[in-house]
């Protein structure tokens, strides 16, 4: 984002034409989008956007492009609610609006030197893919990298192409599950928690990065902290209702931080209470 | 600032509104509407609620007849400032469609100029508090600001405590120490009706100082004096002391489930609370299709919906959000913003439809802990 946009109105929406749409599943769709008028979009990896669609509302939805790309700002989003709906019966060259990037990212630069494992469940890939982008461009800088993935059958595995590509990289293990397998599956099947045994790093030098549904990433935690990764190198995305995403419309409480501006990335240690406390 | 207090008789406060209208300001002060005291545009002392006073309770508010000339001798109007500073309703853009897309049109209207005149030590501690929300992150709310910024303040000392009132045990009243331009005690001693009056900040000085006034007597001293020490004596209530510490460890405690039977989820307190600060957007368009626009609201924890995120609410228990709102009140605010969100007016309390009292609450919150 350049300066002038900075110092913007964080409430002030700024119009961006849909470049390309990409059908990933049956519910969810990947948005290329360019801001009309020119200019570029800079962001780091677990930062979100508020995005509007004309006159039906406005929701938080995380980047999952490339950081190091800002010509453009892709999105992945899952049509649940009439935001997400209206957003996704959008076309080509029509335009949606965007107010952002807000949020803390996934430290990705200040844990260069650990071994990294990425713990994903379901659409969690997309706000972590970012990351994958960014650890993968300095692959150098880390020991291990292993890349967990579940979803609940093989034709909900979101990037395909992508899990295939980083699963032929030499330095980097990935291992994809599912909960339910289809004819033609010879995979993993169980949940992605059981991926975390045996993935081979080093659990006294390895940070995790973990999203997906709330559930799944308890028991993620969990099976991380068996494995000896002490909390304070566990790192969460969290998912909240947002109406602003600068920390003033309340909604995204959670305890005392705020999703929006104390997160959504947050490290276990400083919210492993509220993990345990049901309808915080 | 002994050299900035000065006594102004009763028929020249008068003066007082019209050097404010003079400068641009609205003023803005208590008056009767629909058998309720509340902020609203005033020309004069004329429209202030003379000989009025309250009744207030759980669950309970009257106006009665004081039977004297006071002009601010009820306790304190149905909303603080909030309403004035961060409207209930506020239309944030327009947007039109243009060719395949959309062009936001923002509205230009100046920021209002509030001259508010007889705020309570409480609810200029809520306007505060509310100032660490709206400005002290790293996004303020420029309308906020603007509006805060604009404004003149005109504090008014009780001189006595309202039934619902417990200011004193959260440290916001009765008496104020800074955050005003003029401080006012109004005193009736026999035919004598004046008011005692102590600039705040520079602003108020150059007002006082074009004031017809008196000097302070000794005796106007001591009955300001007197006053706050009566409001703060008169307090049947009073917060628990440590309960910030107290909610943060009871997020368990099974008298949530006791306060959900009681509590109907309608959301009064958070509209009346002065430092609630919750908002939702609404965006529409209109029939044509055309035009949009985004409206911000007040919203209330209390609601389904304000925790709705795909698959169903966060909150679905009238217990968790009961919980969520008084916990963040009185405990995850301090780590929020580094003060409570009480500031003890007892709003919360008169208007709550069953008389739910969060003094009361804390303190079974903690002879259950």
């Amino acid at each position: 984002m350049s300066a002038a946009l900075q110092q913007a109105d964080p409430m002030d929406v700024r119009p961006f034409r849909i470049e390309k749409i990409r059908k990933e599943l049956s519910d969810v769709f990947t948005m290329e989008l360019v801001p009309e008028g020119g200019g570029s979009f800079a962001f780091k990896p677990g930062q979100f956007n508020m995005i509007y669609s004309f006159g039906a509302g406005e929701v938080p939805i995380s980047i999952s492009g490339d950081p190091a790309d800002p010509s453009k700002l892709i999105h992945t989003i899952r049509r649940v609610g009439a935001a997400t709906e209206a957003i996704g019966n959008l076309s080509e060259g029509m335009a949606v609006g965007i107010r952002g990037p807000f949020g803390n990212p996934w430290p990705v630069e200040e844990v260069f030197g650990s071994d990294l494992v990425i713990l994903a469940g379901g659409l969690g890939l997309a706000p972590l893919r970012p990351a994958i982008y960014m650890a993968l461009a300095h692959r150098q800088r880390f020991g291990k990298v292993v890349l967990l993935y579940g979803s609940r059958s093989p034709s909900e595995i979101l990037f395909p192409k992508e899990l295939e590509k980083w699963r032929g990289r030499f330095d980097t293990k990935v291992r994809v599950t599912v909960d339910r397998a289809e004819p033609g599956w010879s995979g993993h099947v169980g949940v992605v928690t059981k991926l975390v045994k045996g993935a081979g790093f080093d659990p006294l030098h390895t940070v995790a990065f973990v999203c997906g549904p709330e559930i799944m990433m308890r028991y993620g935690i969990q099976a991380l902290e068996d494995s000896g990764i002490d909390r304070t190198g566990i790192y969460v995305s969290m998912e909240r209702n947002m109406k602003c995403g600068i920390g003033l419309c309340g909604h995204c409480q959670w305890g005392a931080p705020f999703v929006c501006k104390d997160g959504p990335v947050f490290r276990f240690d400083e919210v492993a209470d509220a993990f345990k406390v049901r309808e915080l | 600032m002994p050299d900035s207090q000065a006594v102004i008789d009763r028929k020249d406060l008068g003066a007082m509104f019209a050097l404010l209208a003079e400068e641009g300001y609205q003023p803005v002060a208590p008056r009767v509407h629909d058998g309720a005291v509340l902020y609203a545009p005033v020309s004069g002392p004329d429209d202030l609620p003379k000989g009025i006073g309250d009744e207030e309770e759980g669950g309970h508010y009257r106006l009665t007849e004081r039977g004297d000339a006071k002009l601010f001798g009820h306790t304190k109007p149905v909303q603080g400032l909030k309403a004035h500073l961060y409207p209930a309703r506020q239309k944030l853009w327009s947007a039109e469609r243009a060719g395949h897309g959309f062009r936001i049109v923002k509205d230009q209207d100046p920021a209002p100029r509030y001259a508010f005149i007889g705020v309570r030590a409480c609810e200029l501690s809520a306007m505060l508090i509310q100032d660490k929300v709206f400005e002290g992150g790293p996004y303020a709310d420029k309308g906020y600001a603007e509006r805060r910024r604009n404004c003149f303040l005109v504090v008014v000392t009780c001189d006595h405590a309202g039934a619902a009132c417990f200011c004193a045990s959260q440290q916001t009243g009765p008496d104020v120490s800074e955050g005003y331009d003029l401080k006012l005690a109004e005193i009736i001693d026999g035919g004598r009706h004046v008011f005692l009056a102590e600039a705040g900040s520079e602003k108020g000085r150059a007002l006082l100082d074009r004031l017809p006034r008196q000097a302070a007597s000794e005796a106007d001293l001591k009955a300001a004096s007197d006053q706050r020490q009566a409001a703060a004596a008169g307090q049947k209530r009073a917060m628990i002391s440590g309960v910030a510490e107290l909610l943060a460890a009871q997020l368990e405690s099974r008298h949530w489930e006791d306060v959900a039977k009681r509590c109907m989820s309608c959301g009064n307190c958070t509209m009346v609370c002065p430092t609630c600060f919750c908002s939702t957007m609404e965006d529409a368009t209109d029939l044509s299709g055309l035009k949009a626009e985004r409206t911000r609201k007040w919203d209330s924890c209390f609601s389904i919906d304000y925790s709705y995120i795909h698959g169903g609410s966060v909150r679905n228990s009238g217990a968790s959000r009961y919980r969520q709102w008084m916990t963040h009140k009185l405990s995850h605010w301090v780590k929020q913003f580094g003060v409570s969100g009480c500031v003890g007016c007892g709003r919360c309390i008169i208007w709550c439809p069953v008389g739910i009292d969060i003094t009361a609450e804390a303190k079974a919150i903690l002879k259950g802990a």
